[in-house]
């Protein structure tokens, strides 16, 4: 049976024709859509690697099936950057060093786009570190991220009070 | 320590500045390709069926109904499993594990293979793979220390012997006038790299191509072409990143290679992406350990004796004890030293190097033990550890390479602020009554070389290329050994474009053993200066050169150009001098490893010291590392930035080790009870405060031509002995068995 779909992936329109309801948003991601940049590290909500945006909030995409995200709107760390700007949560994670193999970071900068949009970290680094304990990094880059995470935290919040003046 | 150090490009040093990683862009953006990442044309998705016995035989598997699943494509078992060219029993080659890839139909650990599927899409595979439902003949389960067989080893770890004596143990005893006598134990630890073990596979003829993280690219394409029957110049493998490895990437394993047989056997490419809980079997894993160090200190505090003695759990088939006794070599001046190690074959996959194989484990039982031994004397544990400092290496008396320990000592004592420390236990409170304890511990880990080559190109248009198969599995390769490369090449990194990861380059050895960029780096060095050595023999025969005449001892390379030294008129271009040499790339070639005489001079280690607070809370017994500083001298630091990254990496398997990190066996059957995430817990971002690294200098001119030593795993040692030592500081308990948890507390309180 196959069951259309439509998603906005980083901002364009995708119609899918699935001919499987078991496929999860992070498998339709990396093996039919292209997009491997979102990685697989427990497939079973475990480990964060494969956070991804649906409609502005982090979930884990192995979590999710497909089929039922009609309509929805995935943001992934592909849609992220602008051009050749990167985003500022990006940027931070190269200049704290927020990653060392770099497998479960696409994962980390997403969850840590989504807590700075939930605003519940605010710049208490002990609240960062709880909101992105979601996100297992084996090298342990955590010093580095939690930096990077406070760092652009308080640069987008810099970035939004100009656009406001 | 956090604070972002912004200098200013030195041409001719870039190595020492702490530039941000080479492959940041492509690892924010998604863009980085891990193994899996690949998609080929016609991909076959493979999943295996894990075994739910530790001992025993498969008798029945339901092919029919695998097959029966839509879009399954192949079930491989032993019935139809096409033998190896090489035996998977064998152990003709280097590093050689034993293996099981549907040979038989023999299970001897759970997780092991028993039967693979593919199928067009990975829903398909997996479906697939569990409508097999195996049924087996199975055999009472081996697990754990007690649970084994004990048994005479005849090699350590690595070849490592397996008793090392230096001087009279039984005078060293006798001469004790204080003891200590303990016995600690460490438990199976799995690496779980965050990227699991994946392969995509791809056969052309006899030619075949592997994507998969490898630590060691060049050396694994001879095992290949061995097991496969092909030569190994038929083998690629590309590794451009590692997503992780800690050791347990640089094997082979068995469902690697029966994705590769798969693949074969079917003739169209086959991806395979291990689960989280296949991890826990067939890929490798820190044996657990019993250790018992029997230490004697004389009258003046000075130690007599140091007798350490380990045992091991390995498979049933194979052997790879953790040699953790060995940690006990090159650290305190003991006059007497034993190190021994045992044996016991359980049912389980066989163990493998991890991260800090041997000095975790051992360090971790050392350095408590060592604690316990100041304690009975009342000694301060650093003055105690001071009193028996080692100017030469104990047993050898050979001298050290370079040894900044003191000043590790001195410089993390004061950034902690460990004067004043109380001697005695459940002394110290803060303010919300959590009881907090203070504890330090020596680090230590060799400094090896292994072998490596590499090859450097000067291009017509002043530009560098060098190559060398090394691999990038975190630590920082494609970075750090670019700016060693730069520096050879007297160019700047911008100028230098620098391939790796791939077997089809120079063999850049094995990422491992912390000897991975003193390794491929020094092969990347002598490579430039071959290259800028043919340059300068170009230039200065040249009488159109103004370098013309000047000798090559007297020229050297900086930002794209050679100089005479002392004379600011005589100096030209790389561009000019190739272009007036009829245009042709000048190629260098370079090797590096440490010769036998050069390992016999010195003794070679790194060094650290960690100091670790804890608080707990005095009736539930939850333990917190709230503080922990460790100062490491390990020579030269090409990247101030990286290296920082790679010690709190360190100490961050340490709080693991000490406090997390455990398989859990169900006895009765022999599998493990916590095979994931939820279950084999590791530190997330909230157990990880006030961790804080320093690195002191070290000029090291023995240990290399770089004076390069390594960081990857020494951040592991001191640091787990550190953490019980503050457990037991805050609460007067001494818990001998990692790690430690609230129940043991709960138990001795």
């Amino acid at each position: 049976m196959l069951s259309p779909l439509t998603l906005t992936v980083n901002g364009t329109r995708r119609d899918v024709m699935l001919d499987d309801p078991r496929v999860t948003l992070l498998d339709l991601l990396r093996e039919r859509l292209a997009l491997p940049g979102t990685k697989k590290g427990c497939d079973r909500g475990q480990c964060g690697a494969c956070t991804v945006l649906v409609d502005g909030r982090r979930i884990n995409s192995c979590l999710v099936l497909a089929i039922t995200l009609d309509g929805a709107e995935v943001t992934t760390i592909e849609g992220l950057a602008d051009g050749d700007a990167l985003h500022p949560v990006q940027a931070a994670f190269i200049e704290h060093d927020g990653f060392q193999c770099g497998y479960c970071t696409p994962g980390q900068i997403m969850s840590a786009v989504g807590l700075i949009a939930e605003g519940q970290a605010g710049d208490d680094p002990d609240r960062i570190r709880e909101g992105m304990s979601g996100n297992l990094c084996r090298c342990a880059a955590y010093h580095g991220i939690t930096q990077a995470v406070l760092d652009a935290t308080r640069r987008m919040d810099a970035d939004s009070k100009r656009t406001a003046a | 320590m956090s604070d972002t150090l912004v200098q200013p490009t030195r041409f001719g040093s870039n190595s020492g500045q702490p530039i941000t990683r080479r492959d940041g862009i492509a690892k924010v953006t998604g863009a980085a390709t891990f193994a899996a990442d690949n998609h080929p044309d016609g991909v076959l998705h493979a999943v295996f069926v894990p075994a739910t016995i530790a001992r025993g035989r498969v008798t029945h598997l339901d092919i029919a109904a695998a097959k029966a699943h839509p879009g399954v494509v192949e079930v491989i078992h032993p019935g139809n499993c096409p033998k190896l060219a090489g035996d998977p029993e064998s152990k003709n080659f280097m590093f050689a594990f034993r293996f099981d890839a549907l040979q038989n139909s023999n299970v001897r650990y759970a997780n092991q293979p028993v039967a693979l599927v593919l199928a067009e899409t990975i829903e398909a595979a997996t479906a697939g793979a569990a409508l097999l439902a195996p049924q087996y003949e199975a055999e009472p389960a081996r697990v754990g220390l007690d649970g084994g067989v004990p048994y005479p080893i005849e090699i350590g770890a690595f070849g490592s012997p397996v008793q090392v004596v230096h001087g009279d143990i039984a005078a060293g005893h006798y001469a004790a006038t204080k003891t200590v006598d303990v016995i600690y134990e460490t438990p199976e630890q799995y690496h779980n790299a965050m990227e699991t073990h994946a392969v995509v596979a791809h056969w052309d003829g006899d030619h075949l191509t592997l994507d998969m993280p490898n630590q060691a690219i060049v050396m694994s394409c001879a095992a290949y072409g061995f097991y496969f029957g092909i030569p190994a110049e038929n083998v690629l493998i590309r590794s451009p990143y590692l997503g992780g490895g800690f050791g347990s990437k640089a094997f082979v394993n068995g469902p690697q290679v029966l994705a590769i047989l798969a693949a074969r056997m079917v003739g169209r490419p086959v991806k395979m992406m291990l689960r989280r809980d296949q991890m826990f079997g067939p890929t490798g894993h820190r044996g657990a350990t019993r250790q018992r160090l029997r230490i004697g200190i004389d009258d003046a505090g000075s130690l007599t004796v140091l007798d350490h003695e380990a045992m091991a759990t390995t498979s049933t088939f194979d052997d790879f004890i953790e040699g953790a006794a060995n940690a006990s070599h090159g650290i305190y001046a003991a006059p007497a030293i034993r190190s021994t190690h045992q044996g016991v074959r359980v049912d389980i996959g066989t163990p493998g190097p991890m991260r800090g194989p041997g000095e975790a484990s051992g360090s971790a039982a050392l350095e408590c033990a060592m604690d316990e031994m100041a304690e009975q004397v009342g000694l301060d544990p650093l003055e105690f550890r001071l009193r028996n400092y080692a100017e030469t290496e104990p047993g050898t008396g050979k001298p050290y390479s370079s040894k900044a320990l003191r000043e590790c000592y001195a410089q993390g004592a004061a950034r902690f602020g460990w004067a004043g420390r109380p001697l005695a236990a459940r002394q110290m409170r803060d303010d919300n009554g959590l009881l907090v304890g203070w504890g330090m511990g020596t680090a230590l880990f060799p400094s090896p070389m292994f072998a490596a080559k590499a090859r450097a190109v000067l291009r017509a248009d002043g530009t560098g290329l060098v190559e060398t198969a090394a691999a990038d599995m975190g630590q920082g390769a494609w970075t750090v050994l670019a700016q060693i490369a730069a520096d050879s090449l007297g160019l700047p990194l911008d100028r230098l474009e620098f391939r790796a990861g791939s077997s089809d380059l120079p063999d850049g050895g094995v990422a491992g053993g912390s000897g991975h960029t003193a390794t491929a780096g020094g092969a990347l060095h002598t490579a430039g200066q071959d290259a800028i050595r043919r340059l300068t023999a170009l230039a200065v025969a040249d009488p159109a050169s103004p370098l013309f005449g000047a000798g090559n001892a007297g020229v050297f390379a900086r930002d794209g150009m050679l100089h005479v030294p002392g004379d600011e008129g005589r100096s030209e271009g790389y561009v000019d001098i190739i272009a007036r040499a009829g245009g042709a790339a000048i190629i260098g070639t370079g090797s590096a490893g440490r010769s036998a005489e050069d390992g016999e001079r010195h003794a070679m280690y790194s060094h650290g010291a960690v100091f670790a607070e804890v608080k707990i809370d005095p009736d539930l017994y939850q333990m917190r590392v709230t503080r922990l500083v460790g100062a490491f001298a390990a020579g030269r630091i090409i990247n101030p930035r990286l290296t920082e990254s790679q010690l709190m990496g360190g100490m961050i398997w340490g709080i693991s080790f000490a406090l997390h990190e455990e398989a859990r066996f169900d006895k009765r059957t022999g599998r493990i009870m916590n095979g994931d995430f939820a279950g084999y817990h590791i530190p997330v971002n909230a157990d990880v405060t006030g961790l804080e690294v320093i690195t002191v200098h070290e000029d090291d001119p023995h240990v290399n031509a770089l004076g390069i030593k390594g960081v990857g795993e020494i951040g592991i040692t001191g640091t787990v002995g550190a953490i019980g030592n503050a457990i037991w500081h805050a609460t007067g308990s001494r818990v001998r068995r990692f790690p430690i948890r609230i129940e043991d507390l709960l138990a001795l309180a």
